[in-house]
């Protein structure tokens, strides 16, 4: 029989401690419904969604009643849709609420995927699309975009980093009355996977299969929870094997529940992406773990050093676990969804620049930042080629997912409610970046990227 | 297939009689019990078969609930702490 210890710790993790499935995403590639007429296009668009993902969100209940551990997001991942207004022209606004009609009516979370890969330079529609940003996540509830504007391979595309600084800010602009809600479905990638089932930046690849289930698994609080059973005095790498412990169980029920619903819905299984992932939730929080390691508070010295071991060591635990973890697995660090990070940040502990030194060495990046509401779109764009260039030399992911509080006064909260939480306005550096990102061009790839 | 069920709560008189009673309506074989009483509180954790179960494990759990509404009764598949416990 099952040891009871074994029982009763599962059943704690998942009551008591926030264990879940955070996602179950499904990857669809929409390149066979290009069409040269924009309407066709998007009629295609629809029928492959609905086809393929309408099961989903039903699928995706009956395995949380099945096994009784909840999986909180069902999602869908698409091609990237400046592939698709390539071929077909037109208002890629329309693909936008063609792609949030459909998730309304299957009934999942987040839509991701209008989103365009310029990290070497602009092919056909991604001016279009990116230019149509702003718009398409103002008019939309569920629509998620990302735009990739920096590789290790190919450097860092400086025309498309001055860009999205300035649609950044029109985002908010858009949703100025609706908590700045645009940019907060906005992300910035340098090395994006394409495989990644997190949003906002999830979409789905042209390199993957036609249709694909991916896992994303989480629970910031049972770590916490592991290691504050630990003694104070314990030496760090034995902290850093408790947490790949855990990582591995947390791994291996995300396994259980990934190959169950690729099985149940007959689409081939992806890949888990372990990643931290944190939620408003009192004790869902990576800041916390830090804090338990040994930390006063997220944000002061040392938080980079205990990052870095807890990311290492969740990857660690991750791949023992399953064969085929992908995505982004490591710890997130989003602001507005952390009670830690929104305590350290609301107090002064934790600031934008110790945020962009953990960036170096956790899973993603400046996640979910609220700046003030007149930075200008150079500095957005600076802070992008920032984070792009410390993901560039690493060979690493980095996004930049901020939001201009416009309308709002220093000290004030945005308020964005469920997933995304809340978070207060980061000081920046009131020094302009502009001459330097005027100059646009390319940021050409480092060395790292003369591997064959 | 086998599923696990908890019961966690204050001690009772017959807490076992019920939910073994609740199992047998569904058509559900209990395998193996253990129960143990740690100061007042009373856990028990039963392995059942579920091969000829006449309902879902969500139903199953809300009949056992339904016969003793003090308690915390949990019903998962077998499956998931061989997965989280095994290598």
């Amino acid at each position: 029989m099952i040891n009871t210890r074994d029982i009763i710790e599962t059943i704690t993790m998942i009551q008591e401690e926030n264990l879940d499935i955070r996602t179950i995403t499904m990857g669809i590639s929409l390149l066979d419904c290009a069409d040269s007429d924009i309407d066709r296009s998007c009629e295609k668009v629809y029928k492959k969604i609905k086809r393929l993902a309408g099961t989903l969100v039903p699928t995706g209940i009956a395995i949380e009643k099945k096994y009784g551990i909840p999986i909180v997001n069902k999602r869908v991942a698409v091609t990237p849709i400046s592939m698709l207004v390539a071929v077909s022209g037109g208002d890629p606004v329309k693909y936008a609420l063609t792609l949030d009609r459909v998730a309304k009516e299957i009934g999942v979370n987040f839509i991701g995927g209008f989103s365009a890969l310029v990290q070497k330079g602009f092919s056909a529609g991604d001016r279009e699309l990116i230019d149509s940003i702003p718009r398409a996540l103002a008019q939309t509830d569920l629509v998620c975009s990302s735009v990739n504007v920096g590789s290790t391979k190919a450097g860092i595309n400086m025309d498309a980093v001055k860009l999205m600084g300035q649609k950044v800010r029109e985002a908010a602009e858009l949703t100025k009355d609706n908590q700045c809600m645009g940019p907060a479905k906005l992300v910035v990638f340098c090395n994006a996977p394409e495989d990644n089932p997190f949003m906002a930046g999830a979409f789905h690849g042209p390199g993957e299969p036609d249709c694909v289930l991916n896992v994303g698994v989480s629970g910031p609080g049972v770590v916490r929870a592991a290691l504050a059973k630990m003694p104070k005095d314990a030496p760090l790498n034995e902290v850093a094997d408790l947490i790949k412990r855990t990582a591995f169980k947390i791994t291996r029920m995300g396994q259980l529940v990934g190959s169950e619903a690729s099985k149940m819905l007959g689409v081939p299984f992806g890949i888990i992406d372990l990643s931290l992932a944190p939620t408003p939730a009192i004790g869902d929080s990576v800041a916390y773990i830090l804090e338990e390691i040994g930390l006063e508070q997220c944000g002061t010295h040392g938080t980079t050093a205990a990052l870095a071991m807890l990311n290492d060591a969740v990857k660690k635990g991750g791949v023992m676990a399953s064969s085929t973890v992908g995505g982004l697995s490591g710890a997130f660090i989003p602001v507005s969804e952390d009670a830690g990070m929104i305590n350290a940040a609301a107090n002064g502990t934790l600031t934008l620049e110790k945020l962009e030194a953990m960036t170096a060495v956790c899973s993603v990046g400046l996640d979910m930042i609220v700046l003030p509401g007149d930075t200008p779109a150079e500095t957005i764009s600076a802070i992008i080629a920032d984070e792009a260039a410390i993901g560039m030399v690493n060979s690493k992911t980095t996004a930049v997912r901020v939001i201009p509080a416009i309308g709002y006064e220093e000290g004030q909260m945005l308020d964005f409610g469920g997933l995304l939480g809340k978070g207060p306005i980061m000081k920046i550096n009131d020094k302009s970046s502009s001459v330097m990102i005027e100059r646009g061009g390319r940021i050409p790839a480092p060395m790292q990227s003369l591997k064959n | 297939m086998r599923a696990v069920v908890t019961v966690i709560g204050k001690d009772d008189i017959g807490i076992l009689a019920k939910v073994s009673t609740a199992c047998a309506e569904k058509m559900v074989s209990v395998d193996e019990v253990t129960q143990s009483i740690l100061e007042d509180y009373f856990c028990l954790i039963m392995l059942v078969g579920i091969d000829r179960m006449t309902c879902s494990i969500e139903e199953l759990q809300q009949n056992i609930q339904g016969k003793v509404p003090d308690m915390t009764v949990h019903v998962m598949h077998e499956d998931i702490f061989d997965s989280m416990h095994r290598i």
